[in-house]
């Protein structure tokens, strides 16, 4: 899933100085499991804030509302009568879903309420690691499932570099070292000898690099 | 092996020399006497200078300019290039430059991550690792070509190398590793700095096993301690090191005025017990900030006078 973080209120206050009808609007999905801003953390910020405006003796309606997705056309209509009403829409989604809303209504402000961190799992509750960076070219195949891409601090294709020290990472000694796992991984899986074969230079053009991406499925168009 | 570049390292090297190296740290300036200053402390008693590339993630003087002062002080320098901050255009670019400038040595390196230097905010760039550099330099000498697939003008000749560090974790692949970076091109090594000898001999004599000594030169690399506080920092603060307690004792164990000779009489003491190690064709002798003290060592370990070469 898409992790996300919640912004300092601070910050969120800033954006929306002066404004007299705020939605606070939160989405169900990644960011409701990560919880940053389902239903639950947009009630805690709704709060927050009228109680900030409160204590500024400003008069500041502000709504709250959480959304399926924000992320789908479909989910963003069920707002479509109501958005206009408001001075600044606080969107609780990653990213992309305070793009997808600021394209969709024009006239309002959209402001992020979080910021969107990476893609990964809950290890625990509360604790989100990153698992992918969705270069576009998934080479788990040949890495016993673990992505050098994502959890190397160095993104090395044949790893580990000189810093690994007791299977952790040079930048931090919490960090597992992502090599460290492959070779742990390739051990158990009877592949150690894989490790020998030297991948060659990544095509990064399905990453970031090669500008902004776009998947066509014409097959599943309508 | 047979000479593939006009590099005074290879030369040595293929004459069955044991090769002297040493480094230069560029600075944090402008200014080329500090360059010029260092390379003259050690001119005469190394073969080779490598110079480092923004090491530690420090924003210095560049690798290849300063490269190009010492080449120009008719002396013979290593330019390390890092896959840090530089994508495979910037990196073939500045190959080409160096070569321009007739550079001859090549050791391709990933680099200290940004973290630990003066820009930890800044990006990463790592398009290539550092074996794949090495095989991006060995494409652009042996086939003449670009990564992109066009021919080079005047391709360069590069004598191209590649670290280990046999300290590193896990121990167990860091044989397999030294053989991937062989077959990626590496035609010599040149090691971390080594404090325990055991485990060298150990990871040498594996590589031995492989024969992985006759496809590559391997350069053992040593770095005297100025104090028992430098141990104890290595040991604790810099990633991959293995400075073992016999070391640090030895160390702390001697009044402190008289540390920093002890720390190279270790040193010395290491150069000597290697040379007997299978496998060992050279040392790289890295003084962090105490170039003054390389000749001195080169001496003591009979390593001095240096091979002359044509």
């Amino acid at each position: 899933m898409i992790v996300a973080d919640k912004k300092p209120v601070e910050e969120i206050i800033e954006y929306v100085q002066g404004c007299k009808k705020i939605l606070v609007l939160g989405c169900n999905e990644c960011v409701t499991v990560c919880e940053a801003g389902g239903k639950k953390e947009v009630g805690v910020l709704a709060s927050a804030l009228r109680m900030y405006f409160l204590n500024q003796g400003e008069d500041v309606k502000i709504d709250e509302v959480t959304l399926e997705r924000q992320c789908d056309h479909e989910y963003l209509e069920e707002i479509r009568d109501v958005a206009d009403e408001y001075d600044a829409i606080v969107s609780l989604a990653c990213g992309v879903g305070v793009q997808f809303m600021a394209e969709k209504y024009h006239s309002v402000p959209i402001y992020p309420g979080v910021n969107t961190c990476f893609l990964g799992a809950t290890e625990q509750r509360g604790l989100w690691t990153e698992r992918c960076q969705a270069c576009g070219n998934c080479m788990l195949a040949i890495t016993g499932g673990i992505c050098p891409v994502s959890r190397c601090a160095k993104r090395i294709l044949n790893g580990p570099c000189g810093g690994s020290s007791n299977g952790k990472c040079e930048i931090d000694s919490n960090l597992d070292c992502a090599w460290q796992l492959i070779i742990d991984r390739l051990k158990a899986l009877g592949r150690l000898e894989d490790y020998e074969k030297i991948c060659s230079i990544k095509d990064w053009s399905t990453d970031r690099a090669g500008g902004p991406r776009k998947v066509v499925r014409e097959d599943v168009q309508i | 092996m047979s000479v593939k570049t006009p590099s005074k390292l290879e030369k040595i090297l293929s004459e069955g020399h044991l090769a002297v190296t040493s480094e230069v740290g560029p600075p944090r300036g402008s200014d080329p006497e500090e360059v010029i200053e260092k390379a003259n402390l050690i001119k005469d008693h190394v073969d080779v200078i490598n110079v480092t590339d923004n090491q530690t993630s420090v924003t210095r003087m560049s690798s290849l300019a300063a490269c190009i002062h010492i080449k120009q002080m008719g002396l013979e320098p290593m330019l390390q290039m890092v896959t840090r901050d530089k994508n495979r255009i910037a990196l073939q670019s500045d190959i080409l430059g160096a070569a321009s400038f007739d550079i001859f040595n090549l050791l391709c390196l990933s680099g200290d991550h940004q973290s630990f230097g003066d820009n930890p905010k800044g990006q990463n760039v790592h398009d290539l690792d550092s074996m794949q550099l090495v095989q991006t330099v060995r494409m652009m000498r042996d086939e003449g070509k670009f990564l992109g697939g066009a021919d080079i003008k005047r391709p360069p000749k590069l004598f191209v190398g590649a670290a280990a560090n046999p300290f590193a974790d896990p121990f167990e692949i860091r044989v397999p590793r030294l053989a991937k970076k062989i077959a990626c091109g590496a035609e010599y090594i040149q090691t971390q700095c080594i404090y325990n000898l055991d485990k060298f001999e150990e990871w040498m004599k594996l590589a031995c096993d492989r024969g992985l000594h006759e496809q590559t030169y391997i350069l053992a690399g040593v770095t005297p301690l100025k104090s028992a506080g430098m141990a104890k920092f290595m040991k604790n603060r810099v990633p991959g090191m293995d400075v073992p307690d016999d070391v640090i004792k030895r160390m702390a164990d001697t009044p402190k005025e008289k540390q920093a000779e002890e720390g190279i009489n270790i040193c010395i003491e290491t150069i000597e017990r290697l040379k007997s190690v299978e496998g060992v064709k050279g040392f790289h002798i890295m003084a962090i900030e105490w170039e003054e003290k390389v000749p001195g060592i080169v001496e003591r370990a009979g390593l001095y006078p240096r091979p002359e070469i044509d």
